[in-house]
């Protein structure tokens, strides 16, 4: 069976046929293709609406959406699943994201109705147990990091380094210091860094690194100047290192009049075993799905609640839950120097109660435990294949995730990408690829504390026998890859050169099927 | 601990592999005064049951909606859910899956994610939807910047009808901007945005059905705003309402922001929830967010990917379109889920029936002495204005076992002209013996 009429349904009868794969995962159509206008698989009663209140404003336009009944529905979406890889099913070493396991504790409290099934906007007396549990968790939260303040309610990491920055600017505000308009931002800093302070209107002043990968507190020293608003740091950075002088580099920024931002992404690697707010750090989010094990769901959603230090804490913004005698209110609405809201309501509830249910399954031993054992394990890989792969930074040691490079690959006639491809046919999801960019080809390998000696030891032999079949001269191999996945290579240039981001219903339905 | 694998045997046996002398030698590049200098005063690890039993008795402090009577809405709505969407999503190949960065071995997510698309697409009547953001206020905020970049012009207009937590959300993204117009709230139905529009505007903002539950004409502001090369912004926060009501799309919207939590998820005390963004062709290279596009592989078999991404953070870095990260990957495979569920023929009904409990719930609030229904249009929310503090009315019910509806003082406290005024939704969950348990405790109340 073909499918490259693109954008067109597959042949009648061809439903549930085998495809590229093997019998048992076939291709499986569009829902489009599959559904019908009258099919539901909802029983609903018709009702009669003898007199709307719609004021003339009815459809009148065609929805046109296809329905499924139940049994239809099931077979779709868990054939669907079944092309997905998933950190329930292997090994997922995607370097600075964080593939842990996902505990289903966690989700069977989120799902509690108590949780799940309560309005933002009912009563506060109502929801005194969702109070508690967002006062818990900023409590776990603060405590982890030695900090003053927390606000709980931005959507993503993205969204709290937002939220963070906009704290920033606003201190520096009441400071009298508005002037000031440059962040520095070292050059192995996530995109959205840059993209943050560009965004609040900031210019961005990029802070080499140094040789051995981490950030030059002589060349921070040298950026800083008046105009500095804020420096923003990655620690654990993201070549996998902590940053050895980040004491020195705090204390320089604060001297200077400006602020310590630190992207938090990788606070898994140190939880329980560093607070940043010991190491001068003033505004930081805590990505709650990469540390706190909320699941990705296929890209989110995500929680990036941030950490204050005492000099930023009267900008939190809101909400945020306050004690008042023997109740908890909700503080909606900014009161002093509070900024105003990121988000209506307050924030990712259904994340809060699963990081706090595996805040309190670890204890403070255990998340120090999984940090250690991170660390653990991203050494241990490190340590088994530095020998065919390179190292660009060897200095310190790998935190949380492994950093190598491609020069192993050199005059072999396979890319990093081949290799990450030839991966997927041993059954493992690629590590992460051409990040970060201050490397070239870069290899980033994070294990995380989920995998054990077992797992790892397969991964290290596979990668160790990709390494050699590749400088043996075996390109087919890669170049080929991968050959045992539901899709073979997919032509990237062509979805974004012709975009084709929805389904059309062909013209002539018989003669697109020929 | 049970989800850490190693034992301390393998532990020893890995440091000897890497060569260290203990684990603390893999943190030597922490300076040592930073290093465990600290006991942190939190429990040690627990048990599955003692855990569970901690987080019931959270849960069980609150009033959870299925509780007894529930009039809660202002964007955020009670809609069953079946229980083949749950049962789906938690599938782990669906739960636990990442990015789909890897599209050889994420045609499941990308598929769906195409799907939802094509889904978001149809309802509002858009050319092309992305495949979700953060939630609608959020997404309203990046609609109004999106705006600025297509038009190169700047003054916005936010309809006072817009829900006050999405104007706020606007106003932090555009901190201090003069350029920015907020009309004040207006109760009692469509207000003057239309005047506001000049040459000079690149967008107006308008949610409809309203904060309080009107239904506002989009024809006449997209003909306006287009009069003058401004863009026409449609919030929706009530996506159910668009099984009844005309498409933004087909009235002339430029984008249409929704929040989509009324499909597939739970009200979770506000979030996770689903940002919905569509637009038309032209603006698509300057939509924020992901979006996943159909291509074809090595063999020639159809297969999608993440597309268009040269506008992202990741590679734009500060030039980026937007700061935003990722989506709401786990919260659109829900609404897509249900979505499918309903098809065309459940989606209507379902808006039908919310419909037609709103109406029964206006007639009997009508018939409360001493309330007055504001609302001559709506479609599952309305407003009544009460002789009384509405939020001090509101406690007296939800000690009764009734959570009655919102406040407007709740989103609007510096605003004394609303402080009688309360915002209640029907939807399909709403029974006849509801609605006649709030109309009798009203009744009490108000005597």
């Amino acid at each position: 069976m073909s499918m490259n009429n693109q954008g067109r349904p597959t042949g009648v009868g061809s439903i549930g046929t085998a495809a590229s794969g093997s019998a048992l995962l076939p291709d499986e159509p569009l829902l489009f293709e599959i559904g019908d206008n009258e099919h539901s698989g909802v029983d609903l009663p018709e009702v009669e609406l003898a007199q709307d209140r719609l004021g003339g404003f009815a459809r009148k336009s065609k929805l046109d959406l296809a329905g499924l009944t139940e049994p239809e529905a099931m077979r779709h979406y868990v054939r669907l699943s079944r092309l997905n890889h998933s950190i329930d099913s292997g090994m997922y070493p995607l370097g600075s994201c964080t593939m842990k396991h996902n505990p289903r504790l966690n989700e069977k409290m989120a799902r509690l109705p108590g949780f799940a099934d309560i309005h933002p906007l009912q009563p506060v007396s109502t929801v005194q147990g969702a109070l508690e549990l967002m006062n818990q968790l900023s409590h776990w939260l603060m405590t982890l990091t030695n900090t003053a303040a927390v606000a709980l309610s931005p959507k993503a990491g993205a969204h709290g380094e937002l939220l963070g920055m906009m704290a920033i600017k606003a201190a520096q505000a009441a400071r009298g210091q508005a002037h000031r308009s440059v962040v520095l931002v070292p050059e192995s800093a996530h995109g959205t860094n840059p993209a943050t302070a560009a965004f609040l209107g900031y210019s961005v002043k990029p802070v080499p690194a140094k040789a051995d990968g981490t950030v030059d507190v002589e060349a921070v020293k040298t950026a800083l100047s008046p105009e500095v608003a804020a420096i923003m740091l990655t620690n654990p950075n993201t070549c996998g290192l902590f940053e050895p002088q980040v004491i020195e580099i705090a204390k320089a920024v604060h001297e200077a009049g400006a602020f310590f931002y630190c992207d938090g992404a990788n606070f898994n690697a140190i939880m329980g075993i560093v607070r940043p707010g010991d190491l001068g750090i003033d505004a930081m989010h805590i990505n709650l799905h990469k540390t706190f094990s909320t699941p990705h769901g296929g890209g989110g959603p995500g929680a990036g609640p941030v950490v204050l230090s005492e000099a930023l804490a009267p900008f939190a913004p809101v909400p945020f839950v306050r004690r008042n005698g023997d109740a908890l209110e909700m503080v909606e609405h900014a009161e002093g120097q509070a900024l105003g809201r990121v988000t209506a309501f307050h924030g990712q509830m259904g994340m809060y109660v699963r990081a706090l249910t595996y805040m309190l399954s670890h204890g403070a031993d255990g998340l120090a435990q999984a940090a250690e054992d991170a660390v653990l394990n991203a050494n241990y890989v490190k340590a088994r294949l530095q020998h065919l792969f390179s190292v660009p930074f060897p200095e310190y040691p790998a935190m949380h995730e492994a950093l190598f490079d491609d020069s192993f690959l050199k005059d072999s006639g396979v890319t990093t990408l081949d290799f990450a491809k030839a991966l997927i046919d041993e059954g493992f999801h690629p590590m992460t690829m051409y990040f970060p960019l201050v490397v070239h080809g870069a290899m980033l390998i994070e294990p995380t504390e989920s995998e054990s000696k077992q797992t790892l030891d397969r991964f290290c032999e596979v990668m160790a026998e990709l390494a050699s079949d590749a400088k043996a001269g075996n390109r087919e191999r890669f170049t080929a890859a991968p050959m045992k996945a539901p899709r073979r290579r997919l032509d990237e240039t062509r979805a974004a050169r012709q975009p084709i981001l929805k389904w059309e219903r062909p013209a002539n339905l018989p003669q697109a099927a020929e | 601990m049970r989800y850490l694998p190693h034992s301390a045997h393998e532990r020893a046996e890995m440091l000897g592999t890497i060569g260290a002398s203990d684990i603390d030698a893999l943190f030597s590049a922490v300076p040592k005064a930073a290093l465990k200098n600290f006991s942190l005063d939190l429990p040690a690890h627990s048990p599955e049951f003692l855990v569970e039993a901690h987080m019931r008795s959270l849960a069980g402090r609150n009033h959870a909606a299925g509780d007894g009577p529930f009039f809660v809405g202002a964007g955020a709505y009670r809609h069953h859910i079946p229980a083949t969407v749950d049962h789906l999503i938690q599938r782990s190949e669906w739960l636990t899956a990442y990015t789909p960065y890897q599209p050889e071995i994420s045609q499941g997510t990308l598929q769906m994610l195409f799907e939802f698309q094509t889904q978001v697409a149809k309802i509002t009547g858009m050319d092309v939807a992305n495949a979700s953001l953060y939630d609608g206020s959020t997404g309203t905020a990046e609609a109004v910047l999106m705006a600025r970049r297509l038009t190169r012009k700047s003054k916005i207009v936010l309809s006072g009808g817009l829900h006050p937590h999405y104007r706020d959300v606007v106003k932090a993204y555009l901190k201090d901007d003069p350029d920015l117009v907020c009309l004040s709230p207006s109760p009692e139905g469509q207000g003057d945005i239309l005047e506001q529009i000049d040459g000079d505007t690149a967008a107006i903002v308008i949610q409809t059905p309203d904060f309080y539950g009107h239904l506002r004409d989009l024809q006449g502001a997209a003909d306006a705003a287009h009069a003058q090369g401004a863009l026409l912004i449609v919030v929706v926060t009530e996506i159910v309402s668009l099984g009844l009501l005309e498409a933004p799309g087909a009235l002339g919207a430029d984008i249409v922001v929704a929040e989509g939590q009324s499909i597939g998820n739970a009200l979770n005390f506000g979030g996770p929830y689903l940002g919905l963004m569509a637009t038309r062709k032209q603006f698509i290279r300057q939509m924020p967010g992901r979006l996943c596009g159909e291509t074809v592989d090595a063999d020639g078999n159809r297969g999608f990917v993440l597309t268009l991404s040269t506008r992202e953070q990741h590679i734009r870095r500060e030039k980026a379109t937007s700061n935003i990260c990722t989506n709401s990957g786990l919260c659109a495979l829900a609404f897509s889920i249900h979505m499918a569920l309903l098809g065309e023929a459940g989606f209507i009904r379902l808006a039908r029936l919310n419909h037609a409990n709103a109406v029964r719930l206006a007639d009997a609030l009508a018939g409360v002495p001493g309330v007055e229904v504001l609302n001559k249009t709506f479609f599952n929310e309305m407003t009544i204005r009460v002789a009384q503090l509405a939020a001090a009315l509101v406690e007296r019910l939800a000690r009764r076992g009734i959570l009655a509806g919102v406040p407007a003082s709740r989103l609007l406290p510096d605003d004394p002209e609303v402080e009688n005024l309360i915002i209640l939704a029907a939807t399909e969950l709403t029974s006849d013996s509801d609605i006649a348990a709030l109309a009798a405790a009203l009744t009490e109340e108000l005597a």
